[in-house]
């Protein structure tokens, strides 16, 4: 196979991948649809911006600054490709897009560290202005130094939502309430899994301790019903754990309920599938050390399984040092030793994660037939069931032939996994039975050159 | 209207301007297009299904509900463009071609 090892993504895994490639002594070609390198938990603010790394990255700002640094001393190393989109993976090749160009990029092994976005649940009004994924809410925050709203809810489950809620209390803002799907017992049941990383437990607990001092309404086992607005979000409706309904006003929502792998050149690279019971979700298959099931490909970070920022960052030396021996560089054992064995028990707080806050998949049974699942194409939960019984879709890429579901700009990242949920239920099937919606190239749309009026 | 966002720091940049439905508003360099048009209004586009306005949703390029088109036709994804002086950009009554 000709041509040089790619890496797609530059957050932790795609930066620490590349660096041990450098290492090894080869020019690795690492590309980023964003101008800026630091992926999700360190993205970085634009130029001009001067807040310090402490402001931005709270406990996390050595490692930020760690990364940071690292990525900054690669770049005369590596070929950096900045703001460009790989939208195809084809015949050991991408196709890459700068600047309204395309073209296709031979590789002899390809990293794809293309990490995650959130995982949302659907529900009445949620396309109202105001209403961001949480992710979008701490982007606000960190990328841009504004908030979604003045008084915000945050509404889903998992520790982003928790996280996010009490970075916009040390932002200013008056949060309105912490509204977790998760009942409170299953962190308890977790817990044997979560204390393979207790000093994770013990921020968590922080966060929930300094919400609930400075009077913030935590409420756990909620039911979501409604986010009510004229043309923007104005209050949430929602049910608590003993079936009192309640209403929330505020002027924004940020939802989510952990995360979803971006899986899409994976499967463009035609890695193998299977269905991972934990996290509900149809994952891309990968050896220990990231090695796909197609021989030169390797998956490294949250876009091979979520296992946080730390572990994305051994994953990705990980997955560097299998496609090295590969292609036929030596590699010390020992270090791929220790990456596995600092890599255990981050796997195994990732099946904590999954169990003290797990994915409401009953949620989506639940969703009143008028309630939009598809964003992009406006498509009812109604019109999904139809598609799954009365025209008998019995999985979800030909309800999305059917519903158009799916089909829209998006490529099902936002509605893809509860719109399976939808269907799973109205067929009485469980949720692997209905499969997955296979990634499609462009795997974004195309941007079209446009220039500023004068 | 108020918008939606609120800026809560970094407002010392320098200020850009840009017309949105024919009005001038001001935004502050470094500023992504879409903050420079929901820290002054409230939506970004109306739905091509009739079903109201949109303002973006996830901010990191995923979710496509952000698209902005500009006077010319052409279109945007604002959580991912920087906004640059003289813009000119439509949230109203905008055509709506195929993609
Ligand atoms: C919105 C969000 C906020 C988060 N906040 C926190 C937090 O505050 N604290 C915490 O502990 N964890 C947080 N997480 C989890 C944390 O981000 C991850 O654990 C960590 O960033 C994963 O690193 P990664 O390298 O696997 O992926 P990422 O950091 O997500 O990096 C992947 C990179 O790949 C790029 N990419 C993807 N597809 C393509 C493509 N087709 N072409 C070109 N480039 C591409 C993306 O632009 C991105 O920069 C967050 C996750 C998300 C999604
Ligand atoms: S807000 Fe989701 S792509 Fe811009």
């Amino acid at each position: 196979m000709a041509g040089p090892v790619i890496v797609v993504g530059a957050g932790p895994a795609g930066i620490r991948a590349a660096e041990r490639l450098v290492e090894a002594g080869l020019r690795p070609v690492l590309i980023e649809e964003s101008a800026r390198d630091g992926g999700q938990i360190y993205r970085r603010q634009p130029e001009g911006f001067t807040r310090p790394h402490e402001a931005l990255y709270g406990s996390e700002a050595a490692k930020a600054r760690a990364l940071h640094a690292a990525a900054e001393a690669l770049r005369p190393r590596v070929d950096w490709r900045p703001e460009t989109l790989v939208w195809a993976a084809r015949d050991n090749a991408l196709l890459v897009n700068a600047a309204g160009r395309s073209e296709s990029l031979p590789y002899a092994a390809l990293i794809l560290a293309t990490g995650a976005t959130d995982r949302v649940m659907p529900l009445p009004g949620w396309t109202l202005p105001g209403v961001t994924t949480l992710g979008g809410a701490q982007i606000a925050l960190k990328a841009q130094a504004c908030t979604i709203g003045a008084r915000p809810v945050f509404l889903g489950t998992g520790p982003l939502l928790y996280l996010v809620a009490w970075q916009y209390l040390k932002a200013g803002a008056a949060v309105q309430a912490v509204l977790d799907t998760s009942p409170f017992m299953k962190r308890v049941e977790a817990l044997p899994w979560m204390l393979a990383r207790p000093g994770l437990v013990v921020r968590g607990w922080t966060y929930t301790r300094d919400l609930q001092k400075a009077g913030v309404r935590i409420a756990t086992g909620i039911m979501p019903v409604a986010i009510e607005g004229d043309d923007r979000a104005a209050a949430v409706r929602w049910r608590d754990a003993t079936g009192q309904d309640h209403r929330t006003e505020c002027d924004a929502v940020g939802i989510g309920y952990g995360l979803r792998s971006e899986t899409q050149l994976a499967d463009l690279a035609r890695c193998a599938f299977a269905f991972d019971a934990g996290a509900r979700q149809w994952l891309p298959v990968a050896d220990e050390d990231g090695r796909a099931g197609v021989p030169g490909v390797y998956l490294a970070g949250d876009g091979a399984q979520v296992r946080g920022a730390d572990a994305a960052e051994l994953a990705g030396r990980l997955a560097a040092c299998a496609a090295l021996r590969d292609l036929g560089t030596a590699v010390d054992e020992i270090e791929m030793v220790t990456l596995r064995r600092r890599l255990a028990p981050m796997t195994r707080f990732r099946r904590g994660l999954e169990r003290a806050f797990p994915w409401p998949a009953n949620l989506a049974a639940a969703l009143p037939d008028e309630a939009l699942v598809c964003r992009c194409e406006a498509i009812t939960a109604g019109t999904l069931r139809r598609a799954g019984g009365e025209y008998g879709a019995p999985e979800v890429n030909r309800a999305k032939a059917f519903s158009r579901t799916g089909m829209g700009r998006c490529q099902g990242r936002m509605c893809g996994l509860a719109a399976a949920e939808v269907l799973a239920a109205a067929r009485g099937e469980p949720i692997e039975a209905v499969g997955r919606l296979r990634g499609a190239a462009p795997v974004k749309p195309l941007p079209v050159a446009t220039e500023a009026a004068p | 209207m108020t918008g939606l966002l609120h800026r809560v720091g970094e407002t010392q940049r320098r200020a850009v301007r840009i017309r949105v439905d024919g009005a001038e508003v001001s935004a502050l360099e470094g500023d992504t297009l879409l903050v420079a048009l929901l820290t002054s209004g409230a939506r970004l586009r109306e739905s091509e299904f009739g079903d109201g306005p949109r303002a973006g949703f996830c901010l990191m390029g995923a979710c496509q509900d952000c698209w902005v088109w500009t006077e010319d036709g052409g279109r945007l994804r604002a959580c991912s463009t920087p906004v640059a002086e003289g813009m000119r950009v439509v949230t109203r009554g905008a055509p709506w071609p195929a993609p």
